[in-house]
Order: structure tokens, then sequence, then C-alpha cells
């Protein structure tokens, strides 16, 4: 154990990566824009300078720490740097504050106003640049860019892509993908990872609150929703709801407030991929073709893999995903009913709208595949992010924090504990292994847990033995390690019979639509919450989920195929 | 050329190259610096080759595949002389003679007079208070120098390795792969207190064995020969008059710290320094001075040669191996600091070249002779680029420790016309201002920092009264500000509010809040910017700011310039005595600002007028002026 002094106060330290974190460890939250404990340091915003006892200044996040410093984090030296550096900042920034996207959770306006900056010096001459909003995922505003390089280290570093880059010098420079092209001609994969990064409002969610209000507002339609597995733990952020506590059922009395005529769980969902996915596996095993098997639920993994690694294409999973299987599931339903009515000669039959509120970005590019049309609809019509679905309520008037709870909908509001998982890393290869072992034993269901599926690492690896043979496993988060596994499977360095990618690190609990900024204890709180309602359900299987056995009956039959997976 | 397989095939090539220039009745050597080459000296090449070649009774070479023989002319493109202000430069051996100012014209006279019968064409000589100057090693502005790292610039051929050899080229790198072990050769860098003439002063000893200690061995040895300072050239002439010697130090660093690949980052801009480089890169790779097993013992090296595109910051080691890797030229954090993960994140040893040159010579005349040159913690010559108000403007090496007067007087040949010395800025767009007191101040890296100023890589620009030192600031924060890379903020923000502060002043906008303005804005910038560059982008403001405080007074509350230099302050005035009333003044104004009667004094009308000067130089009886 080592010690310096920090504010004349002795603080211990271990092995802390620099002199920042045994600051922020001491409990004093040094200010930054460019320093993210999962991203390389960068170095550039130089708002976490620190002065040591001989009066020299040096930026603590690029410090290793020593025994015996003695280092002063709020001279008046420092507070003036501090100062200077938020006020050139602003000089150069589109303060258009009030209408910003980011209004309220905007790091740079939180400086701002926590270091007392009341005027700014100088004139604003930057020249308006144009707003990307070609990507159906998020919008690129440069005019708020502030150049901390968050976006670029997070697309290259955690997830491979690099789509986002550094171009011209000095103040001239921005953040732009290579030879200024839209997003949408690039190889983004709209995880929107960069826009949950972006200290400010250069980066915001493609919004799609408008329609689904007019869809709210108009009599004749009948709005429902599916909630997502790691909405709940999020949507309560900005209630002042505690971290990762589960909000559905404060969530669906909400939803219900603000007009939605039926509120189902996405969860439900889950459960019928879980059942398709591991049907599939099976038959891949036996056959041995298309080995491995790589999971569908993430759309921004499905785009990386047919972007970058197009050989790999027929090994994705033909299981739609989650939300999808639940879209075709509502609209088939809705079809059948409208069928039946036009048979009793009603008239005036509610056209159907499901509207998808999810932790994720991509989702809103993956409603517009074609695979995702059935008889020429479209299977989900909008998703809400969190973030937005968060907006919405609060514009109704409403506080989720006091709202009781209600349940959900029946029939599709009941779901297992394994379409619960699906939000987490790991979750929907626990969810498929606990239906093919197929036992609800809590020894059973521990086992599985235990194999090294769950956790936090880029890249887990597990085998389990099914059906007399071992079945290779490999659970990988973030979309640069999804590169490393599958450039060492290209090399045939390794083979796994089931992969499965969330393209976000952590899985959706951390996906680029939920509420920012997300710290580490944020990150855990929300991965816990999801295992606790998983340990909460009463159904833990979802082969158990009586409802999953009775759409099988029901709407589903013989129409598996043309339901569930994609052509 | 033959491939040298062992030391003493080397020892007999170098004996056949000295016997070769030995035999040379006479060697023209005409400067083929980029100063020369644009004031015309290829074409002055290209007529004495026809001369000599036309001439019956002599045997010519151009390059060192000679025969033997009597009577025999070699005609030879050399490097930069340094005194580009006299180009171009012709020196003829073995007289030393040093025509100047050569046109293709005096080709001819020179070949007949000077080589044919031993005339000395008086014309063409240097001449300076009235004397002529026949040598060139006699002239005042070469006299008063040490050319060491210089020494062969001028005077070889740098496109011919043999040339090389001939002045005991390699000798070093003969001596210190058999008689040396690294840690010895290490150890004799350590002991000259060689310090990086890039501008830093790191010592250079220090700095290889950091990396020969590393425990990954896979090592590079960089040179940074992107010279970035505008006005300085030091590097750039070395590259181009003398590449080998560069080399040669590089090899012998990279046997020191046990690499096996080498970098030339080179700027684009320099495309002569490049083609040489190339060149000596190709010869020495074809005698086998460079590749695997050198003169027969187990060191291999490769050389690479990078252009940088042009970016100032990539002189910045981090941003530099950047860009070398291919990536956007910015500096990173640090540490880790390249010696420990540099290029391709292994150890680099990166040096700037004129430190690389001063290697061999280190390794042959060993520590002792190097520290006997300059005052103790900054031994050795440092080359400059003298420029500005000074009468001879040229590159100079000089010991360190050298006074400013010397400089400026002994060989600069003093202030140019009628002006007054003011300043000197030395150290390009990161150091900062001497004045007069600091005249008699040795120039060297510790000295100089005390004074707020940095050697930098050894851009030293003279001023005069005639110049004006807000509009000076002004010059150095708009390069600073152009080529801040972007990353961190208090660089790429604050040096465009400082820039845009400063054309404020000098555009007759200024206030007297400014200058705290400035200030602050400095403050930040220096202790708060992530790379050095960043650091010292403020120096020149803050120099001039300390020593010039009148001047941006007068500038802001005054709204004067009284050198003159700054458009926007002056105020053009008729005077009434003078006026003849001729109107050639209100015709010649492009904005119609002067009006009066014919045969009365005329007026300015000073809210219309665009201060562009074309009434002063109309008026035929001096009759309008600048005020102040």
């Amino acid at each position: 154990m080592s010690y310096m002094t920090i504010n004349n106060r002795r603080v211990a330290f271990t092995n802390e990566r620099n002199v920042l974190s045994v600051i922020r460890k001491s409990g004093i939250d040094l200010p930054t824009f460019c320093y993210h404990s999962e991203l390389s340091t960068y170095g550039a915003c130089r708002m976490c300078v620190v002065e040591d006892e001989r009066g020299r200044i040096f930026a603590s996040c690029s410090e290793v720490p020593r025994d015996g410093m003695v280092i002063y984090t709020n001279t008046p030296r420092l507070q003036h740097h501090r100062r200077m550096i938020i006020e050139l900042l602003l000089a150069s920034h589109c303060r258009d504050c009030t209408t910003c996207a980011k209004n309220g959770v905007c790091t740079l306006q939180k400086l701002s106003r926590q270091l007392g900056i009341t005027e700014v010096r100088f004139e604003n001459n930057k020249k308006q640049l144009p707003l990307d909003t070609s990507s159906e995922c998020v919008i690129r505003d440069p005019n708020k860019c502030i150049l901390c390089g968050d976006c670029v280290r997070t697309c290259e570093e955690i997830q491979g892509l690099g789509i986002l880059d550094f171009a011209f010098r000095g103040s001239r420079m921005q953040v732009m993908p290579a030879f200024n092209r839209d997003l949408a001609q690039t190889d983004c994969v709209g995880c929107g990872q960069c826009r949950a990064v972006c200290p400010t409002g250069a980066i915001s969610i493609k919004q799609d609150v408008a329609p689904v209000w007019a869809a709210l507002a108009d009599r004749n339609i009948r709005v429902v929703a599916q909630i997502a597995p790691a909405v709940r733990v999020a949507v309560g952020d900005k209630f002042g709801i505690k971290k990762g506590e589960n909000t559905l059922g404060r969530l669906a009395a909400a939803l219900r407030r603000i007009g939605f005529d039926e509120v189902y769980d996405t969860n439900f969902g889950a459960d019928l991929t879980v059942m398709e996915e591991s049907k599939e596996l099976v038959e891949r095993l036996k056959s041995g073709e298309n080995l491995s098997l790589f999971t569908s639920c993430c759309p921004a993994w499905v785009k990386f893999c047919e972007n970058r690694y197009p050989q790999f294409r027929r090994n994705i999973s033909s299981c739609k995903s989650p939300q999808e299987m639940f879209g075709a599931l509502i609209k088939e339903e809705a079809r059948m009913n409208a069928a039946k009515a036009a048979e009793n000669g009603e008239e005036n039959v509610k056209k159907t709208v499901v509207v998808s509120i999810m932790p994720c970005t991509a989702k809103k590019a993956e409603i517009r595949r074609p695979e995702h049309f059935t008889e020429g609809e479209q299977d989900v019509d909008y998703v809400l992010t969190t973030t937005e679905i968060t907006r919405m309520i609060q514009e109704a008037g409403i506080d989720l924090s006091q709202v009781k709870p209600e349940s959900l909908d029946m029939p599709f509001g009941l779901a297992s504990g394994a379409g619960a998982i699906f939000g987490v890393t790991g979750g929907v290869t626990e969810a498929v292994l606990r239906r093919l072992v197929g036992s609800n034993r809590e020894e059973d269901l521990e086992a599985i847990s235990f194999t090294g599926i769950r956790g936090v690492d880029g890249i887990k690896e597990a085998q389990i033995e099914l059906g007399g043979r071992t079945v290779k496993i490999a659970v990988v988060n973030g979309l640069h390690c999804a590169k490393i596994i599958l450039d060492r499977m290209e090399a045939g360095e390794a083979h796994y019979d089931f992969v499965e990618v969330m393209a976000c690190k952590r899985g959706c609990i951390a996906g680029g639509g939920q509420p920012v900024p997300i710290g580490p204890r944020t990150k855990k709180a929300r991965l816990e919450g999801i295992y606790k309602i998983d340990n909460m359900a009463q159904i833990r299987l979802s082969n158990e989920n009586p409802i999953v056995a009775s759409v099988y009956d029901g709407i589903l039959k013989g129409k598996e195929h043309k339901l569930l997976h994609n052509e | 050329m033959e491939r040298i397989a062992d030391r003493e095939a080397l020892g007999q090539v170098r004996e056949a190259s000295k016997a070769q220039v030995a035999d040379s009745r006479c060697r023209i050597l005409i400067c083929a610096g980029t100063g020369c080459l644009a004031g015309g000296s290829g074409e002055i090449y290209e007529r004495m080759c026809e001369l000599v070649k036309d001439h019956p009774d002599v045997e010519v070479h151009f390059g060192p595949e000679i025969a033997h023989g009597n009577g025999e002319i070699s005609v030879k493109k050399s490097g930069c002389h340094g005194f580009c202000e006299m180009g171009p430069l012709m020196r003829i051996e073995p007289q030393g003679i040093l025509y100047t100012k050569v046109q293709p014209e005096d080709c001819d006279e020179i070949f007949h007079r000077t080589i044919e019968k031993g005339d000395i064409i008086r014309h063409l000589l240097f001449k300076q208070d009235g004397i002529e100057y026949q040598k060139q090693e006699e002239i005042p502005f070469y006299k008063k120098q040490t050319r060491n790292v210089l020494k062969n610039c001028g005077h070889i051929d740098a496109e011919h390795i043999q040339e090389y050899i001939s002045t005991g080229g390699y000798q070093a790198l003969e001596k210190a792969l058999f008689e040396m072990t690294p840690e010895e050769i290490i150890q004799e860098i350590s002991d000259s207190r060689l310090r990086g003439r890039g501008g830093g002063g790191f010592p250079t000893g220090y700095k290889w064995s950091q990396v020969a200690r590393q425990a990954e061995k896979k090592r590079y040895v960089v040179c940074n020969g992107d010279e970035g300072d505008p006005g300085a050239f030091m590097d750039r002439s070395i590259m181009e008059g003398d590449p080998h010697k560069m080399i040669e130090g590089m090899m012998i660093a990279a046997y020191a710290v046990g690499a096996q690949e080498g970098y030339i980052y080179v700027r684009a801009e320099y495309p002569l320094a490049i083609s040489r480089l190339k060149l000596a890169i190709a010869q020495a790779e074809e005698c086998g001075l460079l590749g695997d097993h050198i003169l027969g013992t187990d060191f291999s090296f490769r050389l690479h040669i990078n252009r940088g595109a042009g970016a100032f910051v990539c002189g910045e080691g981090s941003a530099l191996t950047a860009s070398i890797e291919g990536n956007r030229g910015m500096p990173r954090v640090k540490p880790p600091r390249t010696v420990e993960q540099g290029l391709f994140g292994k150890p680099t040893v990166l040096n700037n070249v004129e430190t690389f040159a001063n290697v061999p010579m280190i390794i042959m005349d060993g520590a002792e002779w190097f520290k006997s040159i300059g005052p103790e913690n900054s031994p050795g010559t440092k080359a400059f680029a003298l420029t500005g108000s000074v009468k001879h403007t040229g590159l100079i090496e000089v010991p360190m420790g050298t006074t400013l007067r010397e400089v400026i007087y002994d060989i600069g040949g003093g202030i140019k016309g009628d002006g007054k010395f003011k300043a000197v800025q030395i150290g390009g767009p990161s150091g900062g201002c001497l004045v007069t007191p600091h005249l008699d101040v040795s120039l060297d890296f510790d000295s100089l920092k005390k004074m707020g100023a940095m050697i930098g890589s050894g851009g030293l620009v003279v001023m005069d009264n005639h110049t004006c030192m807000v509009e000076v600031a002004r010059f150095f924060m708009n390069f600073t500000q152009n080529e801040s890379c972007g990353k961190c903020v208090p660089c790429r923000e604050g040096t465009k509010r400082m820039l845009e502060i400063l054309e404020r002043i000098v555009a007759g906008n200024g206030k007297v809040e400014d200058l705290d303005l400035l200030e602050e804005l400095a403050n930040t910038i220096t202790e708060t910017a992530l790379c050095g560059l960043g650091k010292s982008a403020a120096l020149p403001v803050m120099s001039t700011l300390k020593l010039f405080r009148d001047e941006y007074m007068e500038h802001v509350v005054d709204k004067k310039c009284a050198s003159h230099t700054c458009t926007a302050l002056r105020r053009f005035i008729i005077s009434p005595e003078r006026c003849k009333g001729c109107s050639k003044c209100a015709r010649n104004c492009p904005v119609g600002a002067i009006s009066g009667q014919l045969r009365e004094p005329y007026v300015i009308d000073t809210e219309k007028c665009i201060k562009c000067g074309a009434c002063e130089s109309a008026c035929a009886f001096g009759a309008i002026h600048v005020e102040g």
C-alpha cells in the first residue's frame, strides 16, 4: 500500500491506473471530458490538471501515482485554468442549451455551472456546420462537438469500427467519418455508444417521439407497447429512483396514462427466441451445417457481421430478434382479428401500431429491414429508446417515482426469468442453455450460471455437455472483441458451436439509447437489477412459460417460420 | 560501387578515394543547396560541365568513377555553404577560392581565367568594408565560425559516398563496430554531454542508455528531420550537404542501443534533402554499409525514409512516431515515453539531424575533445539559421556559449542599412526575444531558458527598429495557431483567441484589457497544454509583452505603430509646407480620400483612407508621410 497527499489529506492507493483515479477514489470528483476508465487515456481536455508541492501543474489522468506524491486539486491557479478552459470551450460551442437534446445532462453545461462561468469574453465566430441526420439511429451535430474524442475512441477501441475520426487541425478540427461521408454511407452499425459517451449534444438519438404521440392521440389506432428487459432497470434514472431498480410496474402504469392501449413484455418475445434458437442450435449441431451458430438478437452485431465479415453471414441465426418476433406475433394476431371482424361484418376495426421501448438505437434501424415486414406490413412500427420514453413521461407531467405500479397486460405480459436476462451479456446463452438442459432445479440453473458465461469480460468462453457432446461456447460483448473472435475463427485457431455477441459492452443495459451518464456504479446496479428480476421470477425457463405453449398452439401454429424467422 | 566486405576493404576504399581527391588538379564545387539552386546554380553546373568537357587538353570527371591522370578537373555539386545570401556560390579547390553571386554568363570567364590560368576574377569575390576576400576561410562570415557539423557542407559532393569516405567518413562507425562495445559508445556519448539539438536539450547519452535498458529487444532509431520552424534550415543543409554524416550517426546509435531498423522523418517540403538521402541510402546499401552484416560483423541495420506532410506538430516525438505509423500526427500523453514505447510501441531513440551528425565526430575525436568546445553544461557547436536585418544572412555554426553580439556583429556583419538593433527572436514559434542587454549572454540551452527564450532548433531572426514587436508576436501566433494539431483545448482554442486579440491590436481595435486577457490566455496555455509545442506556443507573446509592453500600449492606447509596420495604424498626412497642390496624389488614390484645389495644399480624409501608401509613392515632393 502506498500513500499520497491530496489537499493535505493522506490517501492510500494500490494499483490505480493514474493519479486521477486516486483523487476520485478519495472522494473528489475532479472534472473531465475526455477521460473514461474503459478507454485509452487521451489527455486533451486538461480539466483534470493538478498542482504538486513545487508548483508544477500536470494532468492527473496521465500521471502514474507515486508513493509520497503531494498534490493539490483546487488551488487558485487550477481554478483559473479550469475556468479558462471551460470559457474557451463555450466560446466555440453552439450555446443553444435550451433546445439541445442534452439539455440538463450535458457535461459542459454542468461544469460551466459548477465552476461558476458567468461570462464568455470571446466571440463565437465558428461557422455553422450542417447536421448529419442520415443515420436512422443517431444525429451528429458538429456545432456542439468539443473534440474530446470520446466517440472516436469508443468506436475504435470498444467497437473496433473506427467510423469516426478527426479531420483537419487546430481550431478547424472536426470529428467526422472518413471523407465527411454521411453516417448512413459508412459501416456504422447504429449502436449509439458514441452518443452514450458524448459529453455534449454533438451526438444524440434520432427521435421518434412525435409519430408516437400522434398515434397515441388517434382514436382509431390501437397502440401496443413492448418493453425490453434492460429498460426497466434504467428508466427510473431520471426520476430519482434508485439505480438498477426494476420499474416495470411503474412504467406500465405511466404508459397507460399517456395513452398506450396495451403494454406487454419483450421478455415474452425473448422466450420465443429461446425456443427457436435452441431448436436451431440442436439442428445445426446434428447436421453440422453452418456451425457456429451466431445469435441474432443484437441488430448492431448483425449489421457488423454482414458489413465486415460477410463470410460468416450464414452462421447468424435465422431467428428474428425478440422485439421482431413479438411485433410479428402482435401484427399477425391483429390481422387474424381483423379478418374475423370483417367476417362478422364489423366496421371501423382499429389499426394496430407496435411501439418497442428499447435501450438501443440500432433497433430503430432493425425495424426497417425488409425481412421485418410481414405481408407488406412493418412488424414493429416505432422504436423509442429509454431516453425518449423518459422524455415522453416527463412531458406528460408524470413523475414515475410517484406512480403506483401496475401489472402488464395479458397474455403477453407474462415472461420467464430467462427472457429477462437477455438484457445483459451472456443472458441469451444462459437462457438457451436452460432450455436445452431442461431442468428448473436450482442447482442445475446455478451450474449453468457458473459455466463462465456471466461477468463483464469482453470474451468469455465456456463448455457444456449437451446430449452426449461437448458444446463450445463464446460469449462476446463489445464489437472489438467480436472482431478478435471472428479473426481467430477465420484463421482456424478457434472453434465454437455457439457464439453470442452483444455489440455494447455489458449488453443492452449499457445500450446506446439508455439514460446517460452511465458511470461504473450505474452499470453495476443495472446488471444486478436484471439478475434480481430473474432470481425473483416464478418461471425461470422459457419453455415453462404457459403462454409460450399456448401461442405455439394458437397464433403461431404452422406459421413459426413465417413469423419468427428471417428468410 | 563494389561491396565493402570488411574493415580492410573500407580502409582501401578510403585510401583510394583520398588519393583520387588529392590527384585532382582542380575541383570546382558548385553549391547545389536549395538556395543556390533557386538562384540558378543548376545552369552554372551544366555550363561548367560543358566547358570542361569541350576542353581538349584536360581529362574530366563528374563523379568519383574516374580514371587517374594529370591535368584532371572535376566539377561537383556540393551541399549548402551557408552563405546563402551571396549565392550562387562556387568554390574552387585546391586554392579555396570562393566566387559569390555567380551567374551562368560568368562561367566562361571563370573557366578560361581561373581554371586555365589561375587568375582571380575580382568582381566575383566577396567584399566587405573595402576588403576583397579570395579564400572562403578568410571571409569574416566563415572565419568566426567553428564548422564541425557543417565541415563537409559545401566542400564535398553530397551525391557520392566516396567523397564522404575520402574525408574520413564511416571511420567512426568502423571504430564503434571493431573497437568499442555498445556500452562504451553510450558512455562516450554520455561523457561528451552532447544534448539534443532539436531544441529540448535532453542529454543524448542518457536517452540512448534508457533505450538500451528496456526489456523489449525490438528497438528503433528515428531521426527527426521535420524542421518546421519558419526560417530554420540547419537540418535541411546537413541532409542536403552531408547526408552520410547523419546516417553514420544513426548507425552508431543503432549499434549502441541494439536497433536494426531506423527511420528518417523528413518533411516533404525538402525534396532535395529527400533525394540526397535516398541516394545516400542506396549507395550505402550498394556497398554494404547498410544492410545485413555490415563490414562483416553481426550488426545489421536498415534505413527507411518517411516523408512528413508538413505539419509542424510532427516534429514532436510522439506525433512524429504516430505519423510514421500512418496515424494522425498528434502528440499523446506521456508516460510511456518514446524511449519506452516509441515507434510501433517499441523503445525508440529519437534524435534530431544535427544531434546525429555530431555523433561520428565524438566517437572519432572523443568526449574530451567535444567538451573542450563551448560551456561545460552545453558543449559542442550549434548551427543557427541567421536571418532578418543582418548584413550577412545564412547558415552558421558556432560553439555553444558564443554571444549574440559575436553572431550578429562579427559573423552577420552587423545590422543592415540604417537600422538599429532592436531584438533577436530565437527558437522560432516556441522561442522568445532577446534584446540589447542580452547581447553578451552566452548562447546555450540553460542560459537562454533563464532569459525566457530557448535555443529551439536554431532559428535566429535579427530585428531592427523597423520591426513592430506586436506584429512579430502576431506572426508567430498565426503560425502556431495554424499548426496546432487541435487535440488539447488550451492550445486549440487558446491560440485561436490569442491570435484574434493580436489581430485586433494590430488593426487598431485593441483595448487595454486585451493585454490582460492575452496574459491570462498565455498563462493557461503554457501551464496546461498537452505537448511541448503547446506549452511553448505563447512564449513569443509573453516574451514581447514583457520586453516591449510600451509598444503594445502604444498600439492599444495611442493607436500608433512606431515602426509603421501595422498598416491599419498608419496615418498618412500631407505636409502643407511641402505640398505644391499638383493633385497627383488625389489622382493616384484608389478610394478618393484626397481632395483639394490645384496649387493649394491637398488634404487626406483619414476616414476614407485605406492606408495603402499609393499617395506617398506618387508624391514627387516628399510631402506625404506617415505620422509619428
